[in-house]
């Protein structure tokens, strides 16, 4: 037995050591972009518009001669909102598929840990999830489409300055982007004058808030209620706050800009405002606003080739991708760090976002102007400013 | 005896060497990623192998005590700025203490309630990790330095699959004694006939406290060699999901057969990479795959593999 462990651990050490990785050789003909999404799983209502927007923009430009006459090959990995599955993901797409450019992570945490990855490996990354986590501080390779949480509270603050309302009741949802959001909105309410006298937190899926609702009720002098919280649970503050008779009027966070929000809320809705991009309102845009066209077509195209309506996260994934092809256009190749370099360099792109321009202390690019406060009216949204 | 120590020594020599020529075929870093998820896995099935298919008790919680021993070491190493090693053997040290005033309630269950009691115990860890967020950067998770070793940052993947590799030996050769040990024995006496086993004096539930003990520990600790290794965690890695993925690993490559818990996380592991080309089919070709084996090698992968093989050699063994 002795022998036969040492001929093992033997023959174990010297393969090891002889074993040697080779190298690839790059074959420079198509443009590849690599992308890992949650397709499945509880972020799936956002990685599935992402996938079926970068499929459906790659194959029509393939349709009109790719880029610059080089085809593009889009590689898609589902990485089911797991972020260690989303970091094999990233490194598979960088070492095995050899991609140009990384577009995707459609979470928080699956960016986070992507990260770890292209930081290294040098490849340009677009995120598409919304925390400020992901470009702040800035690194070197790491960019994202979507507004940020803080900007949302901003937007919101800043309308609730503009009524004089100051003294705010928060209640957040005590998971990712809530959880997020709440210590954003704490972080930059003082900037705005706002005073935060109530902080209730709920779970996601709890089926009912009247207890931290009545709570905001009772506490003196509140004289608006924000929330910050994504899927259902706005939903159920919203029934909740009307079946309370609680008068002041309520905020919600850009996460509930979809009419999911309305359907589940009913008429308990109106009224409720809430910071939106472009593309929620895309008919009402004033028709000199340089978004209108933009936003405009992308609508018609999502809803034309998917019967379904467009989304906002979907909009991220367009313009990830667009930024992408553009830097890869002005720099003349793919050439990772020059492309890194023109992405950098992106000024005054019209997305479904808003109006982009990067710099090197922002990779991001988007201001407090993407935003529209919106107003529900009737099952409707209105824009009010 | 000559024959059995054979299939024990011989085995081991078999998994060194399979270890050993498998970076042949590799041609890059994300192969070496794979497979050291693949070894990390297949470590922490072995453990839960001995609670399983020898202690004959299921946990559906192993992803949770996995969780915890990365939090350890990330905490421990980034917030109070522990040595690596330290950190790993404080959380092994605390993940053991935990399954053990645990285990005694939770084993006296049986069937549905024990499985029901150990995801409870998951989920309770779960919440923990992610509603604590000053520790643990809540659900958007956090960091974790690289693993650094007295000078020596284990930094690429193929430092990883050698470190991997030779744990998972030690692993196997440690599950190997233990079963063949009087311990083991005890185990499947208990596991066969409890109320025998007890009247023949041997303390059923001390055994089965400290299997639950042992695979909880084997956990921790590749859990903290995950968070150094991925260099970032979030609670998901405690989820349901993922206790659930540990046991089908082992019940898919046989109960009760350590080589068969090391195939069966090493199949459970690629076969997502594998079939990730397939895109919406992925998932069925896995239901499809999964429901085959169930049917027709029920006993799982190696036990009924191997038995097919002595049937075809002429019914002797």
């Amino acid at each position: 037995m002795r022998d036969l462990m040492r001929w093992g651990a033997a023959a174990f050490a010297a393969l090891g050591f002889a074993s040697l990785a080779s190298g690839n050789a790059l074959a420079a003909e198509p443009v590849r972009i690599g992308a890992f999404l949650a397709v499945t799983g509880p972020a799936s209502f956002l990685g599935e518009p992402e996938k079926k927007t970068l499929e459906m923009y790659v194959d029509r430009l393939n349709k009109q001669g790719g880029v610059q006459g080089r085809k593009i090959e889009l590689t898609v990995y589902d990485d089911g909102g797991a972020p260690d599955k989303a970091a094999t993901f990233a490194k598979r797409l960088i070492q095995s598929d050899n991609v140009d450019i990384i577009i995707g992570g459609t979470t928080t945490g699956t960016s986070m840990a992507a990260i770890k990855i292209v930081e290294p490996a040098g490849v340009p990354f677009i995120s598409l999830a919304g925390g400020i986590d992901i470009i702040e501080p800035v690194k070197k390779w790491v960019f994202k489409t979507p507004h940020t949480d803080r900007m949302a509270a901003e937007k919101v603050f800043a309308d609730l300055h503009k009524r004089g309302l100051t003294k705010v009741a928060l209640i957040s949802e005590n998971a990712g982007f809530g959880k997020s959001g709440h210590d954003q909105s704490l972080k930059v309410a003082g900037n705005y004058g706002i005073e935060i006298v109530a902080d209730e937190v709920y779970s996601p899926k709890d089926p009912d808030v009247t207890a931290q609702l009545t709570k905001i009720k009772n506490t003196p002098g509140v004289q608006a209620i924000f929330n910050f919280g994504f899927g259902q649970g706005p939903a159920i503050v919203t029934k909740n706050t009307k079946q309370l008779g609680i008068t002041q009027p309520l905020y919600q966070s850009h996460g509930v800009a979809s009419k999911d929000y309305i359907r589940l809320s009913g008429d308990a809705a109106d009224g409720v405002r809430l910071p939106a991009a472009g593309l929620v309102i895309a008919d009402q845009l004033a028709a000199t606003d340089p978004q209108k066209p933009v936003v405009s077509a992308f609508k018609a195209d999502y809803e034309t080739a998917f019967k379904s309506e467009v989304s906002t996260f979907a909009g991220h994934a367009y313009d990830g991708l667009q930024i992408a092809l553009s830097a890869i256009m002005r720099a003349g190749s793919s050439d990772k760090a020059k492309v890194r370099d023109e992405i950098e360099k992106t000024s005054g792109y019209v997305g479904t976002g808003g109006i982009v321009s990067m710099s090197p202390t922002d990779h991001m690019g988007l201001n407090l102007s993407a935003f529209h406060m919106v107003e529900i009216v009737k099952g409707d949204w209105k824009m009010v400013d | 005896m000559a024959k059995l120590m054979n299939a024990r020594s011989g085995g081991l020599a078999l998994l060194a060497l399979v270890m050993a020529v498998s970076p042949l075929g590799f041609t890059n870093a994300y192969y070496y990623d794979v497979a050291v998820g693949a070894l990390f896995n297949a470590m922490i099935c072995v453990g839960l192998n001995l609670l399983i298919g020898y202690g004959g008790q299921i946990s559906l919680g192993h992803g949770a005590f996995f969780a915890l021993g990365a939090y350890a070491s990330a905490i421990g190493t980034s917030r109070w700025g522990l040595p690596p090693l330290a950190a790993l053997g404080g959380g092994a040290v605390l993940v053991g203490l935990l399954a053990f005033v645990l285990a005694r309630p939770i084993l006296r269950l049986k069937g549905h309630y024990l499985a029901m009691a150990t995801l409870g115990i998951g989920m309770i860890i779960y919440i923990v990790l992610k509603t604590e967020a000053q520790w643990t950067g809540g659900p958007d998770g956090m960091g974790v330095d690289p693993l650094a070793l007295g000078g020596f940052v284990l930094a690429t993947d193929r430092h990883w699959y050698w470190l991997a590799a030779m744990l998972l030996l030690v692993v196997v050769w440690l599950a190997l004694n233990l079963v063949e040990s009087p311990v083991g024995r005890a185990l499947r006496a208990g596991h066969g006939a409890q109320i025998g086993a007890e009247v023949v004096g041997v303390d059923t539930s001390h055994y089965k406290v400290l299997m639950f003990v042992v695979s909880a520990v084997v956990a921790s600790m590749v859990g903290s060699l995950f968070a150094h290794k991925n260099g970032f965690i979030t609670p998901d890695i405690a989820g349901f999901h993922r206790s659930i993925e540990l046991v089908t690993m082992v019940v898919l490559g046989g109960m009760a057969s350590i080589y068969g818990s090391v195939l069966g996380a090493v199949l459970l592991t690629l076969l997502p990479q594998v079939l990730a080309g397939f895109d919406d089919y992925e998932a069925m070709i896995f239901g499809a795959i999964m429901m085959g084996t169930m049917i027709f090698l029920p006993k799982g992968l190696l036990p009924s593999l191997i038995t097919q093989i002595r049937k075809r050699a002429g019914g002797r063994s």
